[in-house]
């Protein structure tokens, strides 16, 4: 947490990506979050990611609800339209905006109270209607704005900074996800950006609802002995099913086979996820072999993180509607109104 | 001889008796019927009927809450004087619900007549003597002439139109005609209803014959159209240039959406690709219709969402976020009997005061009154155009009685060279040339912001959108002097909206009069009526029919100029008035008030009789 502005101009000699941008240009505000704070983490590997992939930072809107979380937009994509919505209600905001111009990029942030409590009826439907978007959980069991309440993603047993038990069975956003529709489901881990920055790049690249479930432990109230959700925990208990590597296009592959099996998996643009796979018995294809896998896991107190499911040729909801490819939101009176003669011709059948 | 006996028998012109209400083009039949009984299309077939015939007809639909089973109503008001409005009371009684022919009875006017099924005896002591009693054994008939059990249902329905339309000298051609239009490609369909048709004629004229109340052929209907207000909501919608449409369903708006998705399918796909210039999705509740509708609005779509009073009691965080944070949102509020579920299918102008100031903290939202379906059609467009343009809610406050009944009205219009107001929207060209963009910032001084679309340019002119307080450029803030260049700039906007929604109409009383009435919406017609008994009292009224809140300076104006102005309404707490005391400070004496909320649609006579009766207690104090 610094409250010093960052400084506007750019070495000259920063790298610069396909769209002749430095990573820079990927920042935003200064965080207000707490020093040490997943959540800012997730902000770094989401400029990492996007500034790999080329996306033009104007192109992008970034929705959340409200929370710690649903702040973070503020500070990434500075270029880019937020907004920050009400709680646990971003995703029908998301879908609306989807729906109003589908040509830009949608990155929905929100928060485990956010997503798994208020907002748990929204984040089913956002799923299950295949919006085109990247849906970004940072999840650390608690409500921070209000101060350390356990969150419906709580688990049961874990304690809280003042040492109540939670009592209550959590909800894991990432079965949730799988089982109402979502096309890509993934789980990463904020103190891992060696593997959450190709699973966000892989979100990108998803035509459908893509969901990355990630651990962000919060320092404040829930990063203690007897936290689930602490980075001791998490990392003690991570069970990657997999790595990742993105590949933007065919052409430019460039890996490293040498460590266990990869499997390539092509995308709906034609970009490659290679998948080096740490557990053999593992297939990102098979939506009921990962529900089991990841159920099995969790009954072993194993956080299972990593692509976990994806579906290549997935369709969005705007191929559900079958609108225009152009966005509605360019539509003219021209393109929009049926006409006098039209209307006459309702008139005469209402007689 | 029984009643009974005396319907069954020979010619019903001997039995008219010496008290029976005789009309032409002028009267009020009312269908009691049994939810799901298939009655609905029969009663509305008999409306059109005359309404071909060039007579207007004004019919209201009575229905409970439920599918099947249930009583429900068709009132049909036969008006050559053209008053859309309820008359109240009944000449005809169609009883053909067994469940309600106590109350039924009891409605109709002395010397009116009942309809009844008389296949069954019931003794003298179920009659009015009053009335003129008319049996038809259509149940016999029906099982006589159909073996199948639905068949037996439905055309029972057509055979009392039937009967119905020699009763009343009605042209049989006119209803074949409609048959034809409906079962256009389904003639088995159509041979069978026009055989039940006449197969009641026939029945009727030998043993019913004409009654006291007829309809003539007139030429009173003119170029109007007859359609339902959530149809014509829709169509608005339409010409509007909506593109996103999310609602969820709710009575009585539900059709209002499905009929926004049926002439879309037909007046809204490209015909190069085949695919839609338009998506609906019909939401998981109201409050993510809503929030859908918030999105498409902040992404620069046109878009709306329809409901009722319990769907925007769930829409009011959203509300306050859309208000607070400047979004064009439109919704198409078709009100019913609350609080709560209260009268689900019935009628009322209850939502005043939670639409005019929806969600927490100091809100005041835009509201229109249609009268009828063509301003259902227009104030739907207009509240696009008003939403864009002055980038926050605007609700359009129809109801039940306007939503889902047909009404005649004016026919639709449009001018084709109509442009949509897209507001205050700076382009990327604009931010190139270097105007200043503040998203918050009152350029004009009419408290109207400029905002731009998101994706509109790499490097100028994005922001972040917030229900916080922030300053002119978007940025956040929790300052004082913010916040109040905020919350005051939004007034400024309201200051604004008032001369920009549609101004009330006034219709100025036949002689100087210091009293004046003021109403809106769904009671127009029977208003309409009730000046005119009035004025034939010798009580005269200056008129003021207001179609939007904030309220215009006219309002202020026209009660000025009165001693007092009667305030009509359909709910209990007299809301607008309440509205108009502490907005526009009158005093509340100036402001009598006229209630009517028992769910059903007010009539002119009631209008008429309460406003004589204050006038007639004013002069005598």
């Amino acid at each position: 947490m610094t409250y010093l502005a960052k400084p506007k101009l750019h070495h000259p000699s920063l790298a610069q990506n396909k769209v002749c941008r430095t990573r820079r240009d990927y920042e935003g505000r200064v965080s207000t979050l707490c020093a040490g704070c997943g959540h800012d983490s997730i902000s770094a590997a989401i400029i990492q990611a996007c500034w790999e992939m080329d996306v033009e930072p104007h192109r992008v809107a970034k929705l959340s609800g409200i929370g710690c979380s649903s702040k973070t937009p503020d500070y990434f994509l500075g270029n880019s339209h937020g907004f920050n919505t009400v709680h646990g209600r971003m995703p029908s905001v998301l879908t609306g905006a989807n729906l109003a111009n589908r040509a830009l990029l949608y990155l929905g942030v929100s928060g485990d109270g956010d997503s798994a409590s208020i907002g748990i009826g929204q984040f089913a439907h956002v799923m299950r209607r295949g919006v085109n978007m990247v849906y970004i959980l940072e999840n650390n069991g608690v409500y921070g704005l209000t101060k350390g309440q356990f969150s419906a993603t709580a688990d049961q047993g874990s304690k809280s900074k003042k040492g109540v038990v939670n009592s209550d069975t959590p909800i894991d956003t990432v079965s949730l996800a799988l089982q109402m529709g979502a096309s890509f489901v993934a789980r990463g881990f904020s103190g891992d950006k060696q593997q959450l920055v190709p699973i966000i790049k892989a979100a990108i690249a998803h035509k459908g609802a893509a969901f990355i479930d990630i651990v962000s432990p919060c320092v404040a109230f829930n990063n203690h002995p007897g936290s689930t959700k602490s980075y001791d925990y998490v990392r003690e208990h991570n069970e990657a099913v997999n790595r990742i590597d993105f590949i933007p296009t065919r052409e430019e592959i460039v890996v490293d086979y040498a460590e266990g099996q990869v499997i390539e998996v092509e995308q709906h643009d034609g970009t490659v996820l290679l998948l080096r796979k740490l557990h053999r018995d593992y297939d990102p294809h098979n939506k009921i072999g990962a529900m089991n896998y990841i159920t099995k896991h969790q009954a072993e107190g194993e956080v299972v993180t990593g692509l976990l499911y994806v579906d290549n040729d997935a369709q969005d909801l705007h191929e559900h509607l079958n609108t225009i490819d152009i966005p509605l939101n360019t539509l003219t009176a021209k393109d929009l109104n049926p006409g006098r003669a039209a209307l006459d011709k309702i008139n005469q059948r209402l007689r | 001889m029984s009643q009974q006996g005396q319907a069954r028998s020979g010619g019903m012109n001997a039995q008219l008796k010496p008290q029976s209400l005789t009309a032409t083009n002028d009267f009020v039949v009312k269908f009691a019927n049994v939810n799901g009984s298939g009655s609905a299309s029969a009663n509305e077939l008999f409306a059109k009927a005359i309404l071909r015939m060039g007579v207007p007809v004004s019919p209201r639909n009575i229905f409970p809450s439920n599918i099947q089973g249930l009583p429900t109503w068709y009132e049909i008001r036969v008006t050559e004087a053209g008053w859309l409005g309820r008359r109240g009371g009944v000449d005809l009684m169609v009883a053909m619900n067994p469940q309600t022919w106590n109350s039924d009875l009891k409605e109709i006017e002395p010397g009116g007549y009942l309809f009844y099924d008389s296949s069954k005896p019931l003794p003298a002591s179920r009659f009015r003597s009053d009335i003129t009693v008319i049996g038809m054994p259509l149940t016999e008939i029906c099982n006589a002439t159909y073996s199948d059990a639905r068949q037996r249902q439905l055309f029972k329905n057509i055979l009392y139109v039937g009967a119905l339309s020699v009763m009343l000298d009605m042209e049989p051609a006119v209803i074949e005609q409609l048959f034809t239009e409906q079962y256009k490609g389904k003639e088995k369909l159509l041979d069978s209803n026009v055989q039940a048709l006449h197969l009641g004629r026939d029945y009727a004229t030998k043993h019913i014959g004409r009654i006291g109340l007829n309809v003539k052929r007139a030429n009173q209907v003119g170029d109007r159209i007859f359609v339902d207000g959530n149809s014509a909501a829709a169509l608005g919608c339409v010409y509007g240039g909506a593109t996103v449409c999310a609602w969820y369903p709710i009575t009585p708006s539900s059709s209002l959406a499905e009929a926004f998705q049926s002439y879309c399918q037909k007046l809204r796909v490209d015909p190069e690709t085949g695919k839609n210039r338009y998506a609906i999705v019909q939401a998981e509740d109201e409050i993510a219709s809503v929030g859908m509708v918030v999105g498409a609005g902040w992404n620069g779509a046109r878009a709306f969402t329809t409901t009722s009073g319990p769907g925007v009691s769930l829409m009011t965080e959203f509300l306050g976020l859309a208000y607070f944070a400047e979004i064009p949102i439109t919704l198409i509020n078709v009100q019913r009997g609350g609080p709560s579920t209260g009268m689900p299918t019935r009628t009322q102008q209850a939502d005043i005061v939670s639409c005019a100031y929806a969600s927490h903290g100091d809100t005041k939202h835009i509201l229109l009154f249609p009268e009828d379906p063509k301003e259902c059609f227009d104030h739907s467009a207009a509240a696009l155009d008003l939403a864009d343009r002055l980038q926050t809610p605007v609700f359009v406050m129809t109801d039940l009685d306007i939503g889902m009944n047909q009404r005649l009205c004016a026919p639709f219009d449009w001018d084709d060279t109509r442009e949509y107001d897209r507001g205050k929207v700076m382009t990327a060209e604009e931010l190139d040339a270097g105007r200043d963009f503040g998203r918050y910032l009152d350029v004009d001084g009419d408290g109207i912001p400029f905002r731009t679309y998101p994706g509109t340019h790499p490097s100028k002119g994005g922001f972040f959108t917030r229900g916080t307080t922030r300053n002119a450029y978007a940025q956040y803030s929790e300052t004082g002097p913010d916040y109040l260049y905020n919350v005051h700039r939004l007034l400024k906007k309201l200051d604004t909206a008032k001369t920009l929604v549609p101004q009330p109409v006034i219709r100025p009383a036949a002689a100087p009069t210091r009293f004046g009435v003021l109403y809106f919406g769904s009671t127009s017609p029977a208003m309409h009526e009730a000046l005119e008994a009035l004025e034939a009292m010798g009580l005269h009224l200056d008129a003021l029919r207001l179609r939007a809140f904030p309220f215009s300076d006219s309002v202020v104006e026209f009660i000025d100029a009165h001693d007092q102005v009667f305030v009509v309404e359909q709910n209990r707490d007299a809301q607008l008035r309440g509205m108009l005391i502490t907005e526009l400070e009158i005093a509340p004496q100036r402001l009598p008030k006229i209630l009517h909320y028992d769910g059903t649609p007010i009539t002119a006579r009631f209008i008429t009789a309460a406003i004589a009766e204050q006038m007639r207690a004013g002069s005598r104090a």
